[in-house]
This record gives structure tokens, sequence and C-alpha cells, in this order.
């Protein structure tokens, strides 16, 4: 068995944007992810954050073929499984779960929990005869902390927290390797937030699950995670063990964000030091040239960071980092200077060098 | 006398056929100007409704609101529709959770500045737009001259909270009320939104109302904080003392619940049980007793009083002792 249990490599997924109601003519392309590397070891937990429009949630959901990636592809336990087809494929997918971010609409409200969680089990011929799956269900309940009355429900008889314990039972039900839970308590309450927290972390222990983990709270993923990327536009920017990281942010973006996250502690919050990051994420439709941070960086040099893009590389043992000058920053060679916030178009985007052409609507068609 | 007094602020709604519901409990606050007053609870606590019921924006069908809210001595909960509305916008500024909501989508950002300026200030619309282009770049927002021709969509999150600042401090008001102002924005827009919100504090001596789940936020911002459960404070304190020595079991449960930044590493979190839907009414007894680690018998029989303990206070029958660690961990 090989340590690592996913390898994805140079993953790109562009959505193209299109205008014109006959020929769908192709303006452009959100860049919502441009070349991720990573690996995601056996029973570790990985951690992929940061802040939203920033291609976590599409860099997980490719990774699952839900998207179909541009280009790269995922290695999984020694598969490739960007390659599979048909019933490989299908075949393949029960060993990778997912649990969603919105558990009441990620789970069809005219099912009974009984039926979300033997649908699975069906489809995949793990439903060998009446007794030993009303078993399992029982056992999945079990595990996830729902008493068994709880099979002849509803989705919308459960609180969030409830719901959410049945979308992860019923990403439990097949034994998957690899879960990937795509902000997995952002929508709760934080006194429930804490609990479904310490759940996913038990049945990890149970059952030995991989973990991929995204989400745009920092603190949450610090916290349940052993290894953390951080991504900014696209592409991640660091990568370190989740200590390293909070104990040494190397990348500007990196510090900026754990300056940013309130510590609900007054003592800790007066002493802080904020970085405050001018202006807003730019559109992923038109990044910026070179380091795609080098318009909000308050490090930025006169060379380089606008022109050449900085590649993730290893600075420190398991701590990789995609900035050219991460070296002479935490040395304080570079101070950080002040940066004028940019307009950022909200416009979905297009590069104004690509002309309009074609109507933009049914009726300006007819007209 | 505080600028802004709040006084047993009950909200019950009644619809036909069912049980009142009481959303807001006798609640009160004062605060003073220059100060920030935070009220911190969990959906469903009645925070909104607070701050909708101080505003005057709560429809009037089906809603009993009770108690005074003395803003400057006159009670706000008297006065009539025409006379509130003199009042909203000019002395009184109120900052939204979603600024896409509450913008008006086919009005450029200009004349939703100038729209209050005019309105209160009786300024002619040329003089309002220097105005309002004044007070775009004061709240950040770029470039304000082409940004006051733009519509809504056209802006960022981050710029449309920007936008609606803005317009809530138009004519400087005595007291802004901010409901949830961050949570729809990313954490690096968020610490932009709060620090402006802090200077503006500073510079203009406005009081602040800040509504917020976030406890992080609470800490960095507010001076006096108010924890709200199921519609009453259950603990109210000043901001260090509240997080040094939490004393009711709710506050201390929600501040062992949160993952920290700054946590050693492999440190457990310790959730608190069950939901607000376990609660009992308040008249039956502590509405957290169902979930609460410290419950006595009497919990569930008699209703807590407020206490007020050196500068605390507090609605426990058992509150935490200080310096006990978080309660057993719950068996999920």
């Amino acid at each position: 068995m090989s340590e690592t249990l996913v390898s994805v490599q140079d993953m790109k997924v562009h959505f193209p944007i299109k205008r014109g109601v006959f020929f769908d003519k192709t303006v452009g392309h959100v860049y919502a992810v441009d070349g991720v590397d990573l690996e995601i070891k056996r029973g570790e937990t990985y951690g992929l954050v940061g802040e939203s429009g920033c291609g976590k949630s599409t860099l997980g959901r490719a990774m699952l073929r839900l998207n179909e990636p541009t280009a790269g592809k995922m290695v999984f336990d020694g598969q490739d499984f960007s390659a599979l087809k048909g019933e490989d494929l299908r075949k393949m997918r029960r060993r990778i779960q997912m649990v969603f971010q919105d558990p009441l609409s990620s789970l069809d409200p005219r099912q009974s929990v009984e039926s979300i969680l033997v649908e699975g089990l069906r489809a995949h011929d793990l439903d060998k005869g009446k007794e030993s799956t009303s078993k399992r269900l029982r056992e999945l309940l079990a595990a996830v902390g729902l008493p068994s009355t709880a099979l002849r429900k509803y989705p919308h008889e459960f609180s969030g927290g409830q719901r959410q314990r049945i979308g992860i039972a019923r990403a439990l039900a097949l034994e998957p390797d690899l879960i990937v839970a795509d902000e997995p308590v952002s929508a709760l309450d934080v006194s429930v937030q804490a609990q479904v927290v310490n759940l996913l972390e038990e049945l990890q222990e149970q059952f030995g699950l991989t973990y991929l983990v995204i989400a745009h709270d920092l603190a949450v993923v610090k916290h349940i995670s052993d290894r953390v990327g951080v991504m900014y536009l696209g592409g991640l920017v660091e990568e370190a063990t989740s200590e390293d990281l909070y104990a040494e942010p190397l990348h500007p973006y990196t510090r900026a964000l754990l300056s940013a996250i309130p510590v609900p502690d007054p003592v800790v919050e007066d002493r802080r030091e904020r970085i405050l990051l001018a202006g807003d994420l730019p559109s992923p439709a038109n990044p910026p040239s070179g380091c795609r941070f080098h318009t909000r960086c308050p490090w930025r040099q006169a060379s380089r960071c606008d022109t050449e893009r900085p590649a993730l590389r290893e600075l420190k043992p398991g701590h990789k980092v995609a900035c050219h000058y991460a070296e002479q920053i935490m040395s304080g060679e570079i101070q950080p200077h002040e940066v004028k916030p940019i307009l950022i178009e909200e416009d979905d985007g297009i590069s104004p060098d690509v002309p309009l052409v074609g109507p933009a609507s049914v009726t300006e068609a007819l007209s | 006398m505080a600028l802004l007094e709040v006084r047993d602020l009950t909200v019950v709604f009644q619809r036909r056929g069912e049980e009142p519901f009481r959303a807001v409990d006798g609640v009160s606050f004062d605060v003073e100007p220059g100060q920030t007053v935070g009220l911190v609870g969990e959906s469903g606590c009645g925070k909104s409704v607070t701050s909708l019921a101080i505003m005057g924006l709560l429809p009037k069908r089906g809603t009993k609101i009770s108690g005074t809210v003395s803003y400057d001595g006159v009670d706000l909960l008297k006065l009539s529709d025409k006379e509130m509305r003199d009042r909203r916008g000019r002395d009184l500024g109120m900052v939204f959770q979603d600024p896409l909501s509450s913008l008006n989508p086919v009005v450029p950002i200009g004349l939703q500045v100038t729209e209050v300026l005019e309105r209160h200030r009786g300024m002619p619309r040329k003089e309002a737009m220097t105005e309002a282009k004044d007070l775009l770049d004061k709240v950040g927002i770029p470039d304000p001259n082409r940004r006051l021709k733009e519509y809504p969509h056209q802006l960022s999150g981050g710029m449309r909270q920007r936008a609606l600042i803005a317009i809530a401090l138009a004519c400087r008001p005595k007291l802004l009320i901010a409901d949830e102002p961050t949570t729809a924005l990313d954490v690096t827009i968020q610490a932009q939104i709060l620090s402006l919100m802090k200077e503006l504090v500073q510079d203009l001596g406005t009081a602040l109302v800040m509504i917020t789940h976030d406890l992080g936020v609470v800490a960095g911002l507010c001076d006096e904080v108010n924890v709200l459960y199921a519609g009453k404070v259950v603990e109210k304190a000043m901001r260090h003392k509240l997080f040094a020595e939490p004393r009711h079991p709710y506050t201390h449960g929600l501040l062992a619940s949160i993952p920290r930044l700054d946590a050693a590493p492999g440190e457990k979190l310790t959730p608190i049980k069950g939901s607000v839907a376990d609660n009992i009414p308040w008249a039956q007894g502590c509405a957290f007793a169902p979930r609460c680690p410290n419950a006595l018998d009497v919990c569930r029989t008699e209703t807590p009083a407020e206490e007020d303990q050196l500068g605390r206070l507090l609605r426990c029958h058992n509150p935490v002792v200080p310096g006990t660690p978080a309660a057993e961990e719950v068996p999920v």
C-alpha cells in the first residue's frame, strides 16, 4: 500500500464564458482552478482554505469529477482516476465520497433517511439481504450519533446539525477511503459546529478515513487538519502542516489571512497586529499577470512579481510557498508598504480586449 | 442618561391559531456616545428582532412590542410612523447583513446616498452629490466619482457594504445599529470593514450597537457585551471581564466550542450538547437548562432572575465557578 492516497497533478478547471443566443460564442474563460498540484497521504486530513471565489470548491469537485477538469489528472490509490470511464469510474466512486455544505439542499426532501442511506448501498451491490442491511444502517446511525428511529423520518424533521450527520452517514455508508467535505460546518450554529467537527475526528480514528476538508474558516481548518493548503485565485500559494502554517506563515497572503481572523479573546485582539489587504479579490476571469497576489501584496517588489508566476517551492521540509521573495520577507529584508486599492470590475469579468459580438438576449435578437 | 436606553424590551409574535412566540423577552441595555455595545447569540436568539424593534421596522400586524426604547429622552416606541421616518437615517443609522438585498438594485449608488441627504438635510441634488462623493471616499471606495453612477450589482460584496455604511453615516447619526455587518463577507474584507467601523466610532463619537454571532468580532470591537439566549440576556459584562471569566454556562460553553487560531495543537473542542430545539420556555425555568452541564433541579422549575454581580449581570441558578475547564466531553 503506498503512502500517498491522492495525487493531483497540474489540475486546471476553466469555465467558458458564453455570449449570444444562436452560436454560444465563447468570449473568455473563468480560470477557477489554474494549475494545482497536491498530495494527500493515507489517513491524514488535508485542509484547503481560501476566500470565496478562490477555486477551492471547484478543485474539490473536479477531483471527484463532478466538474470535468480542463487539464491535469488525479491519481487515486495508484490509479489514474481522471482516465476512468463508464463502469470503472462508477465503481471507483464508491471509494471517494462527498459531504456537502448545505445539508438541507443536499438531501432529497422526499426521501426518508433509510432510503437516502440504502440508495448508495444498492447502487454498489452492498445491499446483501434485509437483515444485514438493516444492521448496517443501525451501525451507521450509531456512528454518527443519531437514534435508529431516525430511519423513518425525513430530512425536514431534523435540525441543521442532525442533517449534517445524515449527510456524513450517507458518505460513510459505502466505506470510502477518501471523504471530501466541502464547508461541512459553515452552515451550522457555533455551538453545533463543534459537535460535527468532533464527530468527523472520531470517525476518522474509528474507520481510518482520509479527509479533504474545504473551508473558508481557517480556525476550523487549522483545528481538524494535519496539513493545510492555502488557495488564492485558482492556485495554491502555501502548503504546510497546520502548526507550521500558523506559527510561521511564509506567503504574504497567508499572513494577511491569519491576521484578519478574529480571536475570541480581547487580550489577544488588542495586541494583535493586523495586515489589512487593500481592495478585493480580482476577477478569476481576468487574473493579474505574474503572481496573482501582486495587486494586493504589501510586500510587492518592482521586479518579477508582476511578470513571472511563482511556482510552489519547498522552502523548508514540508513547507511549500509560491512567492519569489519568501526568504527575504521572512528575514525582514523586505518591509511591507502601503497598497492603493485598485478597482475591481464586477461585470462577469470579460477582458476588455475581447469584442462583444452577437445579440446578448432573445429580445435583442428579435428586434 | 445614556444616549440609548432600552428597558425591558419584549417582542411577541402572534399568529392566528398559534401560540404566541416571545422572540425578545425583557432585554435591557444602554449605549453611550462613542461606545460599542455588542449583542451576541446564535440564530434565533432574538438579536436581529431587537434591532428591528429599536428601529421601528417590525410589521405592525401580529407583533406586540412592550418596554421602552428611549433615545435622547424620547421613547421611540411611542412615536408615530411619520416621526419615526424623520429619525431613521438622520438620528438612527442601520447597516444590514446582506448589502445586496438592502440596496435598491435599480437605482445607482449615488442616488441612494443622496436620497438620505436630500430627505433629511434638505440639500439640493448637486451639493448632495459632492457630499456623497466625499462619503464614499471616506468609507474607502476607490474612484468614487465613477462608483456614484454605478448600480449595486456592479460592486463587490465588500464595496456594497461600504456603500451601505456610507448611506447609514450620511447624516452623521448619533446611533448606528449594525446587524451582522460582516457575516456575508470574506475574512480579509471583514477585517477592512471592522477597522473602518472602529475608526468611525472613534472619529465621529457614534454610539454603535453591534449584532453578531461571532465572538471573535465582539472581542476586538465591543466595549460591553450582552449574550442573548432564547430572547433573554443571560450574561452582560465588559468584554475583558466576560472573555476572561465567563460565568454563564452558555457563554462558557460557547467559548469552549469554537476552534481558536491560537489554540495548542491537538486541543479538543467541547461542544454544547443538543440544539436550540431542546429549549424549554423561560416561564417554566431556564431555557438553557436541557443543554446545560451545570443544570440543577431548580433550573427546570424556576426562572432564574437577573443578578448584578460587581458589574456583571448574570441570569443563572448555578453559574460556572471561575477557572473550571469546559464541561465533560458529551457523547456524540
